[in-house]
């Protein structure tokens, strides 16, 4: 799948999600274990995602700078930092102790 | 044109909807920088905030763009973490009552941030101010700060020495923490985490992401809502 047919594509795949909610009947919402799933699934996709993130190197899993940088970023959270800072404090963790010349 | 005059109590609902669309368009810059270190070009990050536009789904493409994935697998991740913005559309579009191009508006800037501002004002009048006005703030911001991130990005070259592959793991941790306040959800990503992270050496890159979604019908045939947990006891792990 080329760039663009990718970024193409799955904007068009989320935009129907979108729509979808909108032009389908209210009544649906009265089914809490719907809402309840989904909302479970969002959840799941974005803890797998921190999680890999964090630790694979395509198909090793590797302890290195990002897992002292995600803890830094989780007390920031703990903190109630905003968004923006957390990121740029897990960063800046991690580019420092690959400059100290730890991985 | 007609100007309509704003509802009575429309400074703090429009006051909330552009602070809220200042500090989430904010972070369209480390998407910007995180799109092109995965990858991509400076064009497609900005499609991907002005067509897309739902972070969530935008930092799992690049992020499985850029641990090597398919693109199969890169939109599929993309698809399931939006399936969220439907239940949205459900919620707000009763209180936005438009049809027309104005719903195929509506639909594009339903958010977490625009469903969450308009869905929390008092009156029907400020509730679609609330969401009007955050969605289109956010989605501006969102898009100048992508292009801004973009530049940096390109700037900064090598990901790894600046540290923006853990910039990308923050990110969703970011994302991922205000939903974690329900007990069931707190325990869906610790086993998502895992079911990932055991999956990495198996499966081929993506691939472990979307494995994790199995974490939800296991925790919710483990876990039943203990009694008096509130009305979501009836029917949750149906």
């Amino acid at each position: 799948m080329s760039g663009w047919a990718l970024v193409l594509g799955a904007a068009a795949a989320c935009y129907a999600l979108k729509l979808a909610g909108h032009l389908a009947p209210a009544r649906w919402l009265e089914r809490p274990g719907t809402a309840r799933a989904a909302a479970l699934v969002t959840v799941a996709l974005l803890a797998a995602l921190t999680a890999t993130q964090a630790l694979a190197d395509g198909r090793a899993v590797v302890l290195d700078a990002r897992v002292p940088a995600l803890v830094v970023a989780a007390l920031a959270l703990a903190l109630r930092a905003p968004f923006l800072l957390v990121v740029v404090l897990a960063a800046a963790v991690a580019a420092g102790l690959r400059a100290g010349g730890w991985s | 044109m007609r100007v309509p005059s704003p509802p009575p109590g429309a400074r703090p609902t429009a006051a909330q909807a552009l602070s809220v669309g200042v500090a989430t368009g904010a972070y369209g810059i480390s998407f910007g920088a995180l799109a092109v270190a995965a990858g991509l070009t400076p064009l497609q990050a900005l499609a991907l905030s002005a067509l897309m536009f739902t972070g969530g789904s935008q930092f799992a493409l690049v992020g499985v763009v850029g641990a090597g994935g398919t693109g199969v697998a890169a939109a599929a991740t993309a698809a399931l973490l939006g399936v969220r913005n439907g239940l949205y559309g459900l919620q707000v579009a009763p209180l936005l009552r438009v049809s027309g191009l104005r719903r195929l508006l509506a639909a594009h800037l339903t958010i977490d941030e625009s469903t969450a501002v308009g869905t929390a004002q008092p009156t029907p009048a400020l509730q679609r101010l609330g969401f009007w006005l955050t969605g289109t703030s956010v989605l501006v911001l969102w898009c100048l700060a992508t292009a801004a991130g973009t530049v940096l990005g390109d700037a900064l070259g090598d990901p790894g020495r600046f540290g923006l592959d853990a910039a990308a793991a923050a990110a969703f941790l970011g994302l991922l923490w205000p939903r974690l306040r329900e007990g069931r959800a707190a325990a869906v990503a610790a086993v998502a985490a895992v079911v990932a992270t055991a999956a990495v050496p198996v499966l081929s890159p993506g691939l472990p992401v979307l494995a994790a979604v199995l974490a939800v019908p296991l925790v919710l045939l483990l876990r039943r809502p203990r009694p008096g947990g509130g009305a979501e006891a009836v029917g949750g792990a149906a």
